[in-house]
């Protein structure tokens, strides 16, 4: 079983701060636990989804833009 | 010719509403749908739904074209914007009269011109309506702003001309903050709505929020008194009343004799609504802005006056003149709204989407539930919070607080949290059961504040 960081809300998943900004994680980065891996728009609000885990990103497994569900993997890690 | 087929250009509960409404009249309606919402209520009210794009209000509800397209390929006649969306954007607006289809508000123009703060001021004081001391435009280059902010004396508000839902204010208690703020209200301006022109104002701290509704056919205008929404969470209204208890008889029938003015002055057609401030110390009031659509909390004049507001905007836009003359307009008793919203008060209003697990609703005399909520219904995560309105009607306003706890304590929405138990915590408190609050009340309240959510049916899961 893969490790992976969970989305806590349901919402629209953003890989960036802005459509400007850079993204907040990427693979091949590094991250550790508390660390930002995205925003969540939920109902209006913008919602900072930190690392539950720390590790070497393997893939974002969800699109900028995309719908999340509550649980659902954003991010996998290398084992 | 009166409408025959009304497109729903919004969703949730005042789609419900506007749905309920085009019905009493024989109209048939068309709910306008996003990916995530062919399962709402409004979609299995009205008598057909249509999709207009994907859960993402960009590219559904807020998509002028996508909206445009399909309420002419559903064959309708008339377009009700609700409210936010598209509700102001006169381009809509005119994109639906382009399109051969009545609008159900005023006019693209008349839109326009109250969504510009500036001129909206301009308008209200050539219709004789007092408006806040501040400057007479748009301010421009920072010396002059700070001139005019010692005129008109600090502290000061900054506002986008092009503003609007509190988005770009910031008050500044002197000139070394001011001079800071503005270019970041400035920044935030151009960002939110492609403008970055600002305008100051006195800052009225402990004044209230008063607002005037008002009806209109193009030539006459009527008010239908006045609500009081003085509690407010992030410029947000929280719990809204009619009528204004603080107001007496002369200030509460000039104030809406100045909305009357200023709705004639503009030709307005439709429902509109004259926000002010009051301020309790002088008894003066001044005029905020004018809300060119139907609004949230417009039950309450409904359940005092009697008048389905809604109603009679479907029969203006139809053709029809105004049939109600404002001596027919009574106040009756007393009328308070709290909006439930899917948010957690003691987590400091997280939202809260999810599935609604078991519905109880209270019913009796004087006692109105508008909402989107059905039993298994879940919440989608993309729009806005709120999901109902409980309304109630008593003789007195002490009457309609006792009525509202009651009511409360009958309304369970299990499954997710709500703001169920701020509105039971507001209604017992002494301040607001003595109406000695203002705009800036709620705010620091709720900071003092550990609210008992335990104590509240059907929170119990959400408390533990």
């Amino acid at each position: 079983m893969a490790n992976t960081i969970k989305s806590p809300l349901p919402g629209t998943f953003f890989h960036a701060a802005g459509p400007d900004d850079p993204p907040f994680v990427k693979a091949g980065d590094t991250i550790a636990v508390g660390d930002a891996i995205g925003l969540v728009e939920v109902m209006k609000n913008f919602m900072e989804i930190k690392a539950t885990a720390a590790g070497l990103v393997k893939t974002v497994l969800v699109e900028n833009g995309a719908p999340v569900s509550a649980g659902q993997d954003i991010v996998e890690l290398e084992d | 010719m009166s409408i025959q087929t009304l497109f729903i250009a919004n969703r949730g509960e005042i789609a419900v509403r506007i749905i309920r409404a085009a019905k009493e009249l024989g109209i048939t309606t068309v709910q306008a749908c996003s990916e995530a919402d062919t399962d709402s209520l409004p979609a299995r009210m009205a008598d057909r739904w249509v999709l207009v794009g994907p859960a993402s209000a960009e590219s559904s509800y807020l998509h002028v074209e996508k909206m445009i397209q399909a309420a002419v390929e559903a064959g309708c006649d008339a377009v009700h914007p609700g409210y936010g969306f598209l509700a102001e954007n006169a381009g809509f607006a005119q994109a639906v009269v382009d399109a051969g289809m009545r609008w159900v508000g005023p006019s693209a123009q008349t839109i326009e011109h109250m969504g510009d703060k500036v001129r909206a001021r301009a308008a209200a004081q050539a219709a004789g309506v007092p408006t806040v001391p501040g400057s007479a435009g748009r301010i421009e280059g920072m010396g002059s702003t700070v001139t005019i902010a010692e005129q008109i004396g600090y502290p000061v508000m900054i506002k986008a001309s092009a503003g609007g839902g509190g988005r770009g204010i910031r008050v500044a208690n002197n000139e070394q903050e001011l001079r800071k703020l503005a270019p970041q209200a400035a920044a935030e301006a151009l960002a939110a709505f492609g403008d970055g022109g600002l305008f100051i104002e006195r800052a009225l701290p402990t004044a209230r929020h008063i607002e005037v509704q008002i009806l209109a056919d193009g030539k006459r205008a009527i008010h239908l008194w006045e609500r009081e929404c003085s509690l407010q969470r992030r410029r947000q209204k929280v719990w809204e009343e009619a009528p204004a208890q603080i107001l007496d008889e002369a200030t509460r029938e000039a104030l809406c004799a100045s909305a009357v003015a200023l709705a004639e002055g503009t030709q307005y057609s439709g429902a509109g609504t004259v926000e002010y401030l009051y301020e309790p110390e002088t008894g003066a009031f001044f005029f905020l802005e004018m809300n060119t659509r139907i609004q949230v909390e417009h039950p309450v004049t409904e359940m005092i006056t009697g008048v389905d507001i809604v109603a009679q905007m479907l029969r203006i836009a139809g053709g029809e003149p105004l049939a109600l003359q404002q001596e027919d307009i009574a106040i009756d008793g007393h009328s308070i709204e709290v909006r439930i919203n899917a948010e957690n008060p003691a987590m400091m209003f997280m939202p809260c989407p999810g599935v609604i697990e078991k519905l109880s609703v209270p019913s009796g005399e004087g006692i109105r539930f508008d909402s989107m909520l059905y039993e298994g219904y879940t919440v989608p995560p993309y729009y806005d919070s709120m999901l109902a309105k409980l309304i109630v009607h008593a003789a007195t306003r002490d009457a309609a607080i006792e009525r509202l706890s009651s009511a409360l304590s009958g309304l369970c929405i299990d499954g997710i949290s709500t703001t169920i138990p701020l509105h039971a915590a507001l209604a017992k408190d002494e301040q607001v059961r003595s109406g000695n609050v203002h705009t800036q009340w709620l705010e620091p309240w709720l900071e003092q504040q550990n609210l008992d959510v335990e104590s509240q049916p059907g929170n119990l899961e959400e408390a533990s």
